[in-house]
């Protein structure tokens, strides 16, 4: 699967200026072209390097953007594992987007899970060069020798040579075949399956991190936009005048909206910008303009009535999706008992607390931009597609992401500093401001679901029917797009984990109106809503217990996907969920006005089920406890892992209780954490993680898949507590917060 | 016009207009960038500082009200901050770290003037900090540990 290659020592010398010599190792990673994003076609010669110095020192490349999930810890002590490096010796430098890294796309929850054996490979690699370095000065075979924390060890002799005092020897040795590479056992792991602190602990807590927004360049000038309330409107005619006026204020220019073309990129929405030499002066610049905007044709959506559409159409049929099964309307004939419900989630903005920004120098015949992006590869095509420079003359920093959450996978704001920087012919940094970030954004669809289903009377699931119309991701890059695609239905509507004799998919229509883009979790957040939700529904229709339902449902252990490379088992659904009822007590008699509900939801390829305690008193629900439990395969940093899943417990919950974005007249309504709002620490409740032991897996998703349970296991809990079903989000729009 | 500012005992001249926020004043002017922006608004704390010692968001009080006073950022070093990080990296607290900077002010603010906390205590401290990746829980923990560290070295 991975390729290692030399790097000659000229390339080596350019690369990193390093008089002192040392080791440099390339690696090619596979690309991952199954997933669901969009790509941009490109060729994959990629690199991940390794760098030992004589002072033992020891730098290691991330090649995917740190957003918070570790990744910069996580993939440096895969390396340092193989290595037999000691970790005080580790420092970790983040890489440029270029694509001889491998796919640097940040999402999806897979960096570990893509990345996970090639960083091995590449520190077993490091480590056999140096053995054969020291086998070469004592004269001995290289079997006599062992690595062990940054030494070179003589088993005959006991003798020890440090890394750093073979560097130059390792230098000359020839790459070892990928084959006559040896992996260490589980059982031997240093740093896998164990817990280390972030690599950037100091930098966090002293405020020296650089995160995109603090990136400061000499002479660089500071940009806030005006863009169009209503999707891709533009600018009729401006007046200036106040603008003009404000201190600090130098340029104002209008940006036309840069369209991308059909199937890939982001472009940017255009509008009126203000240039100043500081981000204040921008922001009360862009508050003077006087704007006259062309709203164009979706200056009437309407969120509400939208939303009402896509009810009544998942009331209608719809088009049936492939994997339907057996005959649904046969069932409901012969069942006494059926039920239906429909389920509603509305848009939603990630609102990561650094907004989006990104600094630009367009030098003529080249660019450079400093910017806290996901994708930095898709940027950088971007780039060289709309500005028509040559990719090799497009450098791609990547800052650290004061949050990503899917936002900062869409170089939008890449592409209007580096078009500023081309008209003012200086360094710019574009600020958007918190009402930007909630106005203009790639928004979580809204989403309607019909469910139907029937039960036997010994309480079997006879029957299910599920409609669901979903604002398609697609529409960003092809436009009338108006069905959810195969990848999006595949996001738990195609491949639940329930033994359905009779089942049936259908896909109704809804149009994109607004910019459609992924949040943390992306489509699962409604399959894990409807899904749970109504089993739920049909556990209390039958008058079992929800957790015992479940099981049934899920019924015998097999494997859902068999050719994936990652075989779906329901024995592995049905172990976490049995384990969180019983972290949770699950069944024991609990005090009055309290309710616990369940949910379970595999995505990224990882096993969740989460139980949620609430009380309601006088209509207000508080939540009390949370007990999730993963099953992600081999759990490479644990600590990490559950740092993780705590944030997507916080994260579900401001899903369910607060999160919604709504628009009139084609605008959104909200403007900024006063009506866009989040879960605070007030309202945080006690937290529970669990990781399965599966160290003998391959390693799956953790960033993302917390979140699909939250939203149903509260109104599960809720409706255990005070016997009333909420099927529509978020809960404070019910009186409930 | 030239203001002076005092920031972690450190005297700044700029030219700068009084209605500037502080925070702009401090991170575009001055060129601190630990204190944070996020909303402009006070509502998630990213950018808080302690002004004569009391938490203050610094997106929403203007340069003017800082001239004559102590300004305290996370650049700067006290003994409750200084257990406080300690206490961060014992915990491995932060995610994406954007919001630690004001977390951390207003957890000093809170051991400022109270040497034990209770949750509650923190709960009503710590709401105007938002962490979208979800580190309460973790802060909370933290701030608990930090008055621990304190007592031992007592």
């Amino acid at each position: 699967m991975s390729k290692i290659q030399q790097i000659n020592r000229r390339d080596f010398v350019k690369l990193f200026g390093l008089a002192s010599g040392g080791i440099l190792l390339g690696c090619n990673v596979s690309s991952d072209t199954k997933e669901f994003i969009p790509q941009v076609e490109g060729i994959f010669t990629p690199n991940l390097f390794v760098q030992i110095q004589k002072d033992g020192n020891i730098i290691l490349l991330a090649s995917r953007s740190e957003m918070g999930q570790g990744i910069r810890t996580s993939l440096a002590s895969a390396i340092a594992d193989e290595l037999e490096a000691d970790w005080k010796y580790i420092t970790v430098k983040q890489a440029t987007g270029n694509a001889k890294y491998g796919n640097q796309n940040t999402d999806g929850s897979r960096s570990v899970r893509t990345l996970l054996e090639p960083m091995r490979k590449m520190g077993a690699t490091a480590k056999m060069m140096l053995i054969t370095a020291a086998a070469k000065k004592w004269n001995i075979a290289e079997t006599d020798c062992k690595a062990e924390n940054h030494f070179i060890i003589n088993k005959n002799t006991n003798d020890k040579i440090f890394f750093g005092d073979l560097v130059d020897e390792a230098a000359k040795v020839k790459i070892p075949s990928e084959e006559s590479l040896t992996l260490k056992k589980v059982e031997d792991f240093k740093y896998i399956g164990k817990t280390l602190k972030s690599v950037d602990l100091k930098d966090f807590t002293h405020g020296t991190a650089t995160y995109g927004i603090d990136v400061r360049i000499p002479n660089m000038k500071f940009a806030a936009i005006a863009r169009c309330p209503v999707t891709f409107g533009s600018v009729k005619s401006v007046d200036d005048t106040s603008t003009k006026k404000v201190a600090g204020v130098e340029n104002i220019i209008q940006l036309d909206r840069i369209v991308p073309p059909i199937g890939q990129f982001f472009g940017a929405l255009g509008g009126v910008a203000v240039i100043a030499n500081n981000t204040w002066s921008a922001f009360q610049g862009k508050l003077g303009l006087d704007i006259e905007w062309d709203y164009g044709e979706n200056e009437s959506f309407d969120s509400a009535e939208f939303q009402e559409k896509l009810t009544r159409r998942v009331h209608e049929k719809g088009k049936l999706v492939p994997g339907s099964s057996g005959n649904v309307f046969a069932a409901f004939k012969d069942s006494e008992n059926t039920i239906e419900a429909a389920y509603t989630v509305p848009f939603l903005v990630h609102a990561p607390m650094e907004v989006p920004n990104a600094t630009a120098w367009f030098k003529e015949d080249e660019i450079e931009v400093w910017a806290p992006v996901q994708d930095p590869q898709t940027a950088r095509a971007e780039l060289a597609h709309f500005f028509e420079i040559p990719i090799e003359k497009i450098t791609i920093n990547v800052t650290f992401l004061g949050g990503g959450f899917g936002r900062k996978s869409k170089s939008d704001f890449v592409v209007e500093a580096v078009a500023l920087s081309k008209k003012i012919k200086a360094p710019i940094q574009v600020v958007w401001t918190r009402e930007d970030d909630i106005k203009q954004s790639f928004y979580h669809a809204t989403s309607a679901q019909y469910l139907k289903g029937s039960l036997s009377a010994d309480g079997k699931v006879t029957g299910w029917l599920q409609r669901v119309a979903v604002p398609s991701i697609t529409s960003s890059f092809k436009p009338l797009s108006d069905y959810a695609s195969g990848f999006e239905l595949g996001q738990g509507f195609t491949n639940n984990p329930y033994k359905l004799d009779n089942f049936r998919l259908e896909n109704a229509k809804a149009e994109s109106h607004l910019r459609i883009g992924w949040l943390r979790s992306v489509v699962h957040i409604h399959s894990g809503f409807g899904n749970n939700s109504f089993v739920d529904e049909l556990a209390n229709a039958a008058n079992i217990d929800p957790v015992q339902f479940h099981l049934n449902l899920i019924g015998k252990d097999r494997i859902i996907q068999g050719k994936s490379d990652y075989p779906y088992s329901t024995k592995r659904m049905k172990d976490v969920l049995k384990n969180t009822a019983k972290m949770s007590n699950w069944g024991l008699e609990l005090p009055v006005n309290h309710g616990m509900g369940i949910a379970i939801h595999y995505s990224f390829y990882s096993y969740v089920a989460t139980v949620v305690e609430v009380s309601v008193k006088n209509g207000n629900v508080k939540i009390e406890n949370i007990w999730t439990t993963i099953d992600c395969g081999l759990a490479l940093n644990k600590d990490n892992i559950k740092n993780q899943l705590e944030g997507a417990a916080i994260f579900g919950m401001s899903i369910a209780l607060f999160g919604k974005i709504s628009t009139k007249n084609g605008a959104v309504e909200q403007n900024n954490f006063f009506d866009y709002q989040m879960t605070r620490m007030k309202d945080t409740p006690k937290i529970h993680i669990d990781i399965m032991d599966k160290m003998h897996e391959p390693p799956t998703g953790v960033g993302e898949p917390g979140v699909p349970v939250m939203a149903p296991a509260i109104c599960n809990a809720i409706f255990n507590a005070s016997g009333k079903r909420y099927r529509t989000l978020p809960l404070v729009d019910e009186g409930l917060v | 016009m030239n203001t002076t500012l005092s920031i972690n005992g450190k005297s700044y001249t700029v030219d700068v207009q009084d209605d500037m926020p502080l925070l702009w004043a401090i991170r575009d002017i001055i060129g601190l960038t630990g204190t944070k922006f996020g909303c402009g608004v006070a509502q998630c704390g990213a950018c808080s500082i302690l002004i004569n010692g009391i938490l203050t968001k610094s997106c929403s009080m203007p340069v003017s009200y800082g001239v004559g006073k102590e300004m305290f950022t996370i650049e700067g070093a006290s003994e409750n901050l200084e257990f406080l990080r300690e206490a961060w990296n014992v915990g491995n607290v932060p995610q994406c770290g954007y919001c630690q900077s004001g977390q951390l002010i207003a957890a000093t603010a809170l051991l400022d003037k109270n040497e034990s906390p209770t949750d509650e205590d923190i709960d009503t401290a710590m709401s105007g900090n938002i962490c979208r990746c979800g580190t309460y829980t973790r802060i909370k923990k933290a701030i608990h540990k930090a008055v621990a560290l304190k007592n031992e070295t007592i």
